[in-house]
């Protein structure tokens, strides 16, 4: 099928990203890992409870980030696996007294299934047209939680509330701070684990295809299991990422996982730099703290004052924090040799 | 720019204030609770100012309008109110920030009249751990009002399942021997409304409903549901709908000359949003039930609680549009509010907000209709509990009958 002559040349949104500029280098990462694990030992709860929000969709945003930046597939759906992840952790957690940190797993697994099977059907799709497959999807998925038929496990309208976990062995720390690091313990792992997954062969494969597919089968890249792949390993930590926000926010209704996460987690990627994976971070940043910025400008004009700030970001850094990190690095460069 | 000797008097100026700050609430600590001072009470609140549901944005606009004419007129016993109200865009997991942000960086003495039942639901875990009062939320869904489990969450309005219970009472009194068809929204509000007009109808309730048809908001029209209900046969006809299914409703109703015994719920009764691009003249006879007075009906313009709603709304809130119900919603509201924090007095604890709170007696609100009264209990966590028959004629609603009540008692 990828020797079919696309009728619809597309303008590639993506550009080629060398799999080096994809990550940090050792000095810049050990820099941000200190700060992520001290500035909680110093702030309020209420802060803690936010970073926590700030690395779970950063996650969801770094899954995005492996799907578009890595394989070149365009997703408007990332909140329906959001949401499938959320659900199978409270319910699990909630009517089988299942572990939370053993649903964590099982969402994820649940999910990369649910993206694989979708990615199936995705195949015959590319560019806008998959996009919309996805967005019909985001929109389908908060209705079918409601459905009378899942009410017993989903509770249907009224969702679910989650109970937050204690730290465990008695650990003298607050509940918000031991969710915290487990999350970030999650995290770093997830970051890795991308990191050289896009690395690897299979992320060759990926960048691959995302260049020029017909080149990639060419080369004998299996194009439509690569594709499929990177959906479900989009979807799978998604799904984690799901799981943890449940925990975190201690409730699960289908009102939460609307088309509008998915359009604040593709805005993360766009923000944060596309196919730059510490710029999830930046991105999730951007659609936790921004919206409150903005409400905090002008209450009625809330939504103008967020589009604004979005304009200049995008005006005047189009590749998002890539670009900052990119400029920085040469002023450090010129630092260095002079 | 600041020359550097006038930063300094700025920053001496902060210091003493500050320090004054600190002080008076050092001297006053038995009285207060975190977000109360000598000058100030802090009011946490969340709206869905965007999103899906920002058209409800307005209460917030109206409570906070109703706060600044208290505080205009010196405040409650000497202490000016400051109202923080945040945008939860109808998701729960933002109101779970917003939340979080109100009563741990705000600092706020209570949450007020959130929003929305999923935002309620999100946040009542959080608010019953913290101990910090959620008060009269903006939901008319039952299980905001369990006192045992949830000691520090209240409603406001009557819950759904009143209504349903009021509507049964009626009915088994008018048509006992009616042959029901209920068309109801598919989520908590349209199920509530069902399980009380169930309950009221106690083991009758099989018997009497004949159909039942359920509708999602998606649904672009629910005609069909409403042909297979007149099918059944049915003489009485329940629209458990809101605003925009409520229109069509009594129009297809009017179209295929359907002539029951027609309840349509309150919350999609107003007159200028759905009775009249409905056509008045299909909306004649229509039977619902009621709390709060309308504001654009002229039957209210000599009524002494109406002209100081209507006074208020001319200087405070000139743009806000009286026949909304959410205007005359937010009003009533933040009246409760302030007669709470009367009656705390200098007892500014919200163990002692929470106590007053269960302590409303007869309490009457300027928007509320004749004889409908607010009263707690520390075993009624409900206020508002009574609704007042009324019947569609000409261009408004008639009301008639006695203020009916539909207590939910086990």
């Amino acid at each position: 099928m990828s020797a079919a002559p696309e009728a619809v040349t597309e303008s590639s949104a993506i550009e080629a990203v060398p799999k080096r500029a994809m990550t940090l280098g050792y000095g810049a990462s050990l820099a941000a890992l200190a700060l992520l694990i001290l500035i909680p030992l110093f702030v309020k709860n209420f802060i803690i409870f936010q970073m926590t929000m700030l690395l779970i969709y950063g996650l969801a945003v770094l899954a995005l980030n492996i799907l578009t930046g890595g394989s070149g597939q365009f997703s408007l759906g990332q909140s329906a696996f959001y949401a499938v992840g959320a659900y199978a952790s409270a319910i699990l957690m909630e009517t089988y007294n299942v572990n939370y940190a053993l649903t964590l797993p099982i969402s994820g697994v649940i999910c990369f299934a649910f993206g694989f099977l979708f990615g199936l059907p995705a195949l015959r799709l590319s560019g806008i047209y998959l996009a919309l497959a996805t967005f019909a999807l985001a929109t389908a998925m908060p209705q079918l939680l409601k459905l009378n038929v899942f009410e017993p496990w989903t509770g249907g309208v009224q969702g679910l509330v989650v109970t937050k976990p204690d730290p465990p062995f008695g650990l003298p720390i607050s509940q918000d701070m031991w969710l915290y690091y487990f999350t970030l313990v999650i995290t770093i792992a997830i970051y890795i684990f991308s990191v050289n997954l896009l690395r690897s062969r299979s992320g060759r494969a990926f960048m691959a295809i995302r260049d020029n597919e017909i080149a990639a089968s060419a080369m004998g890249v299996n194009v439509a299991l690569y594709k499929t792949l990177a959906f479900g390993v989009s979807a799978g930590i998604t799904g984690v990422a799901g799981a943890l926000g449940a925990i975190a926010v201690q409730f699960v209704a289908p009102d939460s996982y609307t088309f509008t996460l998915a359009i604040q987690l593709f805005l993360g990627m766009v923000v944060g730099g596309v196919g730059w994976l510490p710029g999830s971070i930046v991105g999730s940043a951007f659609i936790i703290f921004v919206p409150n910025i903005a409400e905090g400008i002008s209450k009625g004009l809330s939504g103008a004052m967020f589009g604004v700030l979005l304009f200049l970001v995008i005006f005047l850094m189009p590749h998002g924090a890539r670009q900052v990190a990119m400029m920085a690095q040469q002023i450090v460069g010129k630092f260095k040799r002079s | 720019m600041l020359s550097r000797q006038g930063f300094k008097i700025a920053a001496l100026a902060t210091a003493a204030i500050a320090f004054a700050a600190t002080a008076g609430s050092a001297l006053a600590q038995k009285k207060y609770d975190t977000g109360a001072t000598d000058t100030e009470i802090k009011i946490g609140n969340i709206m869905p100012y965007s999103g899906p549901a920002s058209a409800y944005g307005v209460i917030g606009k109206i409570e906070d309008a109703y706060f600044k004419m208290i505080n205009d007129q010196g405040g409650i016993n000497g202490r000016k109110i400051k109202f923080i109200t945040y945008d939860d865009g109808y998701s729960p997991p933002k109101a779970v920030e917003q939340a979080r942000k109100l009563v741990e960086s705000d600092e706020v003495l209570l949450v007020f009249s959130p929003l929305g039942t999923p935002s309620n639901s999100a946040i009542e875990k959080y608010m019953n751990a913290k101990k910090v009062p959620q008060l009269f939320v903006a939901t008319g869904a039952t299980k905001f009002g369990e006192y045992k489990s949830f000691p520090w969450t209240m409603g406001w309005q009557p819950t759904y399942q009143s209504e349903g219970r009021i509507y049964a009472k009626y009915l088994m009194k008018e048509k006992p021997d009616a042959k029901i068809a209920v068309l109801y929204q598919n989520d908590d509000f349209g199920k509530d409304l069902l399980k009380g007009l169930k309950d009221g109808l106690g083991e009758k309730a099989a018997s009497m409903i004949v159909a039942e048809e359920s509708y999602e908001t998606a649904e672009p029209s629910i005609d069909s549901h409403i042909v297979k209900l007149k099918a059944s046969g049915a003489d009485v006809y329940f629209s458990m709908t809101t605003p925009k299914f409520a229109a069509q409703s009594i129009k297809k109703v009017a179209e295929i000359g359907w002539k029951p015994m027609y309840f349509q719920s309150n919350v999609g009764a107003s007159v200028g949003s759905v009775i009249q691009p409905a056509g008045f003249e299909n909306a004649q006879g229509i039977l619902s039930a009621a709390y709060a007075k309308d504001g654009s009906d002229p039957q209210w313009d000599n009524d002494e609680g109406m002209k100081k709603f209507y006074a208020f709304l001319a200087k405070y809130a000139p743009d806000a549009n009286k026949s909304d119900g959410s205007v005359v919603f937010g009003y009533g509201q933040a009246q409760t509010m302030v007669q709470v924090l009367k009656q705390a007095g200098d007892n500014l604890t919200r163990q002692n907000i929470m106590k007053q709170a269960e302590n409303l007696k007869d309490f009457t609100p300027d928007t509320l209709l004749p004889g409908i009264k607010i009263n707690t209990s520390p075993t009624d966590f409900y206020p508002i509990e009574q609704l007042q028959m009324m019947r569609f004629n000409g261009q408004k609603w008639d009301l008639f009958g006695p203020i009916i009540s539909g207590e939910i008692r086990d």
